[in-house]
């Protein structure tokens, strides 16, 4: 009886490799719950009449519907209830950021800790993989229409799975050698085994969808030339590939990687693995630039990859971090450290061009800007400097042009994202649709997600009646 | 996978020619266009020009010098093996134009990039020279093919074992005064390109390079390709590779290529200080 009082009031502890441990190796990092903790954590869902929840889930998950299938031990269930909205659960899980979207509206955490919604959906998304029975869903008969979705991210593998379901031909194509976007070349191993990418890429394979490697759309083939191959639609899923750089002296030297480079080499090409030929700077001191989920993965992955010191650099303050609460806590966990309100100024390299330091302004933050966030305003006479024969530059990426240059039709706003109808995903050019990043700038797999649910919706529509 | 359909040794064990297979890239490559080619799952991703496209077969030709372990993996590869990966065509295409008398400058495999550049240039009705540089006779690739397609062709060899001895520079510096080049296109080693660049800045003869920075992607994702052109960073797997040699920051280039340098050969070493002190001599003079 106890135990009861005490669950109804915390949540259950996600299990997780020692952070001692952990440092040093590539494997997950939080192990998954057992059945009976994920039990136990769904029955502290009070199954509100109007869950506040869904809001906080930009497809709106049926969430104390599939809560309450676990309470009940029933998994299989469970799971279907999600994948009335989530293509990705297992996805989704590891990597939403739930304290400002799902959990930041559960009403239990108004007074104390809200019901573990992610580490849930990831429980029975894993227990599919593990005990389910592999059925596929059910797919419409054939349409005899053809869709060419472009870029494998999670937009492109939400249209190319709604599709395929709906009875149309799908051909995936994508510029790197493997399938999966951010997914595989971006988010780490620890955080989201790539198995669980490739699981989710078999299944659309075994549904039908033809997914074809190396092929750089704007430059193999160009949009209106598959439209004129006989494909009667065209989603673009192309994320926002473009990394920014500082813009500061040195940040050329060997040894300054943007974090797309660092990440790309160290996932997608397995750079950790002695068995690839990937090249790759080892770091001893490394400086990481910004504070996102991209500088927290670039982070954990030189640590992983032997540092004996790594420093994010922040020019604002904790408050202001974008990364998902639970990845800067690992982060710091593992022994990464915090140099907030610092500014890296320039790099310093020997004569050989390599990186052996860098110099920075520590920062204050004065007056709100646009984003509502205060600005950081450099200090006088405060610079410092740090060895360091590593730096990642992580403060963000835009869109890149490649594919949305060749194709003018397309139209673009000021920061060179596709215009695209929010609602629909439809582009300026007939027959073509964008969605993900692309479109919105640098956002979150789940958005993502639903803006590739969108455009499937309106895609079957325009096949079925017309633009 | 992407089949190979002829291979070739240009230079036995150094320098291999191989069609492969590739329908959709060689309906769309254009010249100073290249692919980046991957041959297992551990491999890594090599940028390669290609020398050659035959839309018809639909296969593309690739030139390269084994200078590392993926490119020794490559030249193992036989007819009927296949490589797993093959992306492209990326990069800028070669601006064509009828310029009048065109300079093409060709050193070490830099000649097998500079090949379908020529075979343009001629096309497009201009008048071409080709100087090409090498170390010794062996290593002076495609000098037939590329004599066939010029108007001149001029061979340069440091020891004097293939044509005349001395740098491609003494023998563009003598056209220069006799028969003055409208375009100048250099490709080779970093080093050459630069002596050729500092040759024609004072002359004001527009000169290209091709530069070959480290790549990962070639889609400008990473930014692992980036080069100092004109004092502005350019990503050379989409801005170029081609760029106005009289910009381009050498110098940065150079040391960028070190980044996972492995022991070269004591031959290119020593290929690369001759070029080394002949710039040194050039910028004394300048
Ligand atoms: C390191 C990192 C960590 C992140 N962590 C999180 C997180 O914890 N939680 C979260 O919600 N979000 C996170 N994000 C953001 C999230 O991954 C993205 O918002 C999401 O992946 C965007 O999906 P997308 O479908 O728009 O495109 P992407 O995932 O970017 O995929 C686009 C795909 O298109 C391909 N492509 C590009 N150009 C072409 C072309 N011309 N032809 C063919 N293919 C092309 C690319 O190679 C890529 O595979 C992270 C991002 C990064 C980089
Ligand atoms: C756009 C482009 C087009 C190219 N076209 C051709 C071509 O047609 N034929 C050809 O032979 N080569 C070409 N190269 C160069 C070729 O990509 C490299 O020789 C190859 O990457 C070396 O790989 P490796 O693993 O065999 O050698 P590594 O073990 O990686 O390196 C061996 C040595 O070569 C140097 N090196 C590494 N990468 C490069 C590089 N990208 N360029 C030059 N030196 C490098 C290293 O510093 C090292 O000292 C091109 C490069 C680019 C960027
Ligand atoms: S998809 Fe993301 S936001 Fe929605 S319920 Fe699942 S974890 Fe929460
Ligand atoms: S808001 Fe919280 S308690 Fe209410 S239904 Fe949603 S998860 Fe359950
Ligand atoms: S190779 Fe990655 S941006 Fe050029």
């Amino acid at each position: 009886m106890q135990e009861t009082q005490k669950t109804a009031k915390d949540r259950h502890p996600m299990p997780e490799q020692p952070a001692e441990v952990r440092r040093n190796n590539f494997l997950e990092v939080p192990i998954g719950y057992t059945e009976e903790m994920a039990k136990a954590e769904a029955s502290r869902c009070i199954q509100c009449k109007i869950p506040k929840c869904m809001e906080g889930c930009p497809v709106a998950v049926p969430i104390p519907r599939f809560i309450r299938a676990i309470a009940q031990g029933q998994f299989a269930e469970g799971i279907r209830i999600i994948w009335e909205k989530n293509g990705l659960p297992a996805v989704c899980g590891r990597v939403c950021p739930q304290e400002i979207q799902c959990e930041g509206q559960c009403v239990l955490g108004k007074k104390g800790q809200p019901v573990a919604i992610g580490n849930l959906e990831r429980f029975l998304a894993d227990w599919e993989r593990a005990h389910g029975d592999g059925s596929l869903p059910d797919k419409q008969p054939p349409t005899g229409k053809r869709v060419a979705v472009v870029g494998s991210g999670p937009s492109g593998l939400t249209v190319a799975g709604d599709l395929v379901l709906k009875g149309h031909a799908v051909t995936l194509f994508e510029a790197f050698h493997k399938p999966g976007g951010v997914l595989i070349y971006g988010i780490p191993e620890f955080r989201l085994p790539k198995a669980i990418v490739e699981s989710e890429v078999n299944t659309l394979e075994k549904l039908g969808v033809e997914i074809v490697c190396n092929t750089v759309v704007g430059r193999a083939v160009d949009v209106s030339e598959l439209l004129d191959e006989g494909y009667d639609a065209v989603f673009v899923g192309v994320g926002a590939g473009l990394p920014r750089f500082l813009n500061v002296p040195g940040e050329n030297l060997i040894g300054v990687y943007s974090a797309n480079e660092y990440l790309t080499r160290a996932n997608l090409m397995k750079a950790y693995d002695p068995l690839y030929d990937t090249p790759l700077v080892p770091g001893r001191n490394v400086v990481v630039v910004g504070g996102g989920n991209v500088a927290m993965d670039s982070a954990r992955t030189a640590l992983r990859m032997g540092a004996e010191s790594v420093k994010i650099v922040y020019r604002r303050s904790r408050e202001e971090m974008p990364a998902r609460v639970e990845e800067s806590h690992h982060a710091e966990q593992e022994g990464v450290e915090f140099l907030l309100l610092s500014n890296p100024l320039r790099f310093e390299g020997n004569s050989e061009g390599r990186l052996t330091s860098v110099t920075c302004e520590r920062m204050t933050l004065g007056e709100p800007d646009a984003s509502g966030r205060r600005r950081p305003v450099p200090l006088a006479d405060a610079d410092f400097t740090m060895d360091c024969d590593l730096a990642i530059i992580a403060v963000g990426s835009g869109a890149n042009p490649l594919l949305t240059s060749s194709e003018p039709a397309i139209k673009l706003n000021r920061r060179g994202n596709i215009e695209a109808d929010s609602d629909t995903g439809k582009t300026f050019m007939r027959g073509v649709w964008a969605g993900g990043d692309i479109v919105t700038g640098a956002a979150t797999v789940i958005l993502a997600m639903g803006a590739g649910r969108k455009a499937a919706d309106s895609i079957h529509d325009y096949l079925m009646r017309g633009w | 996978m992407f089949k190979i359909v002829r291979k070739e040794e240009l230079v036995p064990s150094s320098v291999i020619l191989h069609e492969i297979e590739a329908p959709r890239v060689a309906r769309k490559a254009k010249p100073g266009q290249f692919i980046i080619l991957k041959a297992t799952e551990t491999g890594e991703r090599i940028p390669l020009t290609m020398a050659d496209t035959n839309p018809e077969t639909g296969t593309v030709s690739v030139i390269f010098m084994v200078v590392g372990k993926s490119t020794a993996i490559f030249s193992t590869l036989k007819e009927g093996d296949a490589y797993m990966d093959l992306i492209g065509p990326l990069g800028h295409p070669t601006d064509i134009e009828q310029v009048g008398h065109v300079v093409c400058v060709g050193g070490g495999t830099g000649i097998a990039v500079l090949h379908p550049i020529a075979r343009a240039m001629k096309k497009a009705g201009n008048r071409v020279t080709t100087i090409l540089g090498a170390r010794s006779e062996n290593f002076l690739i495609l000098k037939d093919r590329m004599g066939a397609l010029s108007d001149t062709l001029i061979a340069m060899s440091d020891d004097g074992s293939t044509g005349r001895k001395g740098f491609v520079t003494d023998a563009l510096k003598e056209i220069m005064t006799t028969d003055r080049p409208n375009l100048v296109v250099a490709i080779g080693p970093v080093p050459m390109m630069r002596a050729v660049s500092e040759l024609t800045r004072p002359e004001g003869i527009h000169t290209l390079v091709s530069l070959n920075p480290v790549m990962v992607d070639g889609t400008g994702m990473c930014g692992g390709c980036r080069v100092t052109v004109g004092g502005e960073v350019k990503f050379a797997c989409v801005d170029g590779p081609e760029f106005d040699g009289h910009k381009v920051d050498f110098n940065g280039l150079a040391q960028r290529l070190n980044a996972y340098k492995s022991a070269e050969t004591e031959a290119m070493e020593a290929h690369r200080c001759h070029m080394e002190a002949q710039v040194q001599q050039l910028e004394k003079q300048a």
